[in-house]
């Protein structure tokens, strides 16, 4: 009977012990492009450091990272979809959002270019994919990029649905995993710059089409709202924040550098 | 192919090298389904003796379910489970999601029936076996199940070691309770799914390659315990 108290007694300790590690802590429900180039394991031991707070990260689709916000799984949210932040904002979930960053986004596709639309702009080179049949890997996951994605195909006037399955394939995963998938058929992919630059796994693929206005790929950061949430680490989210949007941690994001290449650009309203 | 081979000769030189961060996956790796499998066991195997020993009406209908129920998809009871204790679930008081309790209270969900099913179909053979000899002895059912689980353990342990490899290698569920966060919730199979998306592919294999050394450590070190205790009873 004592043997097996103490087996209990040991059980349950070891299930309170890692509960006990979340003092001084901020869990942040972000995006898989931030967390894959690597700018969080740049950015956050410098953070912890002068303010003794840890930074968690759990990175998932825009999608999904508000999804867990609403229900109040996390403290702070930093994705990159302005048009959910705000309607998350508007609903009362969050407090209040800011302009964190931005880099953008590009249209990579394999070396011998299918479609034939190396250096069009981003709405010509849409449409040359569908009417060519090349095939064209997406998000298909809700997360921000894939909802930028959707944007650029409305705004080409074309529906991608039509050819689902065919030409147009969704992959339903992260960015990562999406542009293992579309490099493994030769097909054209949407990603943000920086994921493209840290991605290790590239073959002959490189970028077909950049440099237009609307392939813009704007970061916001927001405060879950504690009024909402009690469980919210409110005081230590928004020394967070505040150190992001401060001029300290505007210039650390534009010193992240991967292969001599600034990945994002600060463009907090200071 | 020159993968495979970057990716053996990269889990040579990990290991060897002794990394902090990998002895860190590692290790929480361990921590993780060898609770969920003590666990599964606490549950499982009691649980098992019982479906073995006890007739009751719907006994039929709750084995099968319980079979069925070895074939969970562990994404599914990572989002039960993240359901469960997410801040706006039932459990989310608790404040567990995100931490190596809420992977192994997921782990568990997801082994514990295989455990019970195996324990089940052992106990309930032997039992068909032994059946005569207890009712000779007039034993309660309570001491029919302890002499069962004592007389069945070796074949318990591995139930016990199926339920592990399925908890070891399991990542859709720990995904999504843990959030594979660096340092806290990460383990290897959320090590390999996020290098894999990186496109770092040979150093997602060689993590592979050390993950299964570590299985097969532990099968061998449970194989040798085992056959010395064998071995001990019969002399």
């Amino acid at each position: 009977m004592i043997r097996k108290l103490s087996l209990a007694a040991a059980l349950g300790a070891s299930l309170a012990l890692p509960a006990a590690a979340q003092e001084d802590s901020i869990l942040v429900q972000s995006t898989t492009s931030t967390a894959n180039s690597g700018l969080y394991d740049y950015l956050l031991p410098l953070f912890s450091e002068t303010s003794g707070i840890r930074v968690d990260v759990v990175a998932v689709g825009t999608g999904q990272a508000i999804g867990n916000a609403e229900n109040c799984d996390g403290d702070v949210l930093l994705v990159h979809a302005k048009p959910s932040e705000e309607a998350f904002v508007d609903a009362g979930y969050g407090v209040e959002r800011f302009d964190l960053m931005y880099n953008d986004f590009v249209l990579v596709g394999p070396e011998n270019d299918p479609a034939g639309i190396d250096g069009m702009g981003v709405s010509d080179a849409l449409a040359q994919i569908a009417e060519s049949g090349a095939t064209f890997v997406s998000r298909g996951d809700d997360s921000g990029t894939h909802k930028k994605e959707l944007a650029l195909w409305e705004a080409a006037g074309i529906d991608p649905q039509s050819g689902s399955g065919e030409w147009y394939r969704e992959s339903g995963s992260g960015m990562g995993a999406t542009l293992n998938t579309g490099i493994g058929m030769g097909g054209y992919v949407l990603t943000d710059r920086a994921t493209w630059i840290a991605y290790g796994n590239k073959g002959d693929y490189g970028i077909a089409v950049e440099g237009d206005q609307s392939l813009f790929n704007q970061y916001g950061v927001i405060l879950v709202d504690p009024e909402h949430c009690p469980s919210v680490n409110a005081e230590d989210g928004q020394a967070f924040i505040d150190w992001l949007l401060s001029e300290e941690g505007q210039s650390a994001i534009a010193g992240f550098e991967l292969d001599g290449q600034q990945l994002f650009f600060p463009n907090a309203e200071g | 192919m020159q993968d495979m081979s970057e990716a053996l000769g990269l889990a040579i030189a990990l290991i060897a090298s002794g990394d902090a961060d990998l002895r860190e996956i590692v290790a929480l790796s361990l921590y993780v389904s060898l609770s969920a499998t003590l666990f599964s066991c606490l549950i499982g195997i009691p649980a098992g003796a019982l479906l073995a020993v006890m007739r009751f009406p719907g006994r039929g209908a709750l084995v099968t379910l319980v079979n069925a129920l070895m074939g969970l998809p562990p994404v599914v009871v990572g989002l039960i489970v993240y359901l469960a204790l997410s801040r706006s679930g039932p459990l989310g008081f608790l404040g567990l999601l995100y931490t190596p309790s809420a992977m192994i209270v997921a782990q568990t969900v997801l082994i514990a029936p295989i455990v019970t099913a195996l324990s089940r179909q052992t106990l309930e053979d032997l039992h068909t076996e032994y059946d005569e000899t207890f009712r000779s002895l007039c034993l309660t059912r309570l001491q029919v199940m302890g002499a069962l689980i004592r007389d069945g353990r070796f074949a318990l342990v591995t139930a016990a070691l199926a339920g592990f490899g399925r908890a070891v290698a399991e990542v859709g569920a720990v995904m999504i309770v843990g959030g594979n966060i660096d340092h806290l919730t990460r383990v290897m199979t959320t090590a390999i799914a996020l290098e894999t998306s990186k496109g770092e592919l040979a150093l997602a294999l060689s993590l592979g390659i050390v993950l299964m050394a570590i299985a097969l450590g532990i099968n061998a070190l449970v194989q040798s315990v085992r056959s010395g205790a064998a071995r001990g009873s019969y002399a």
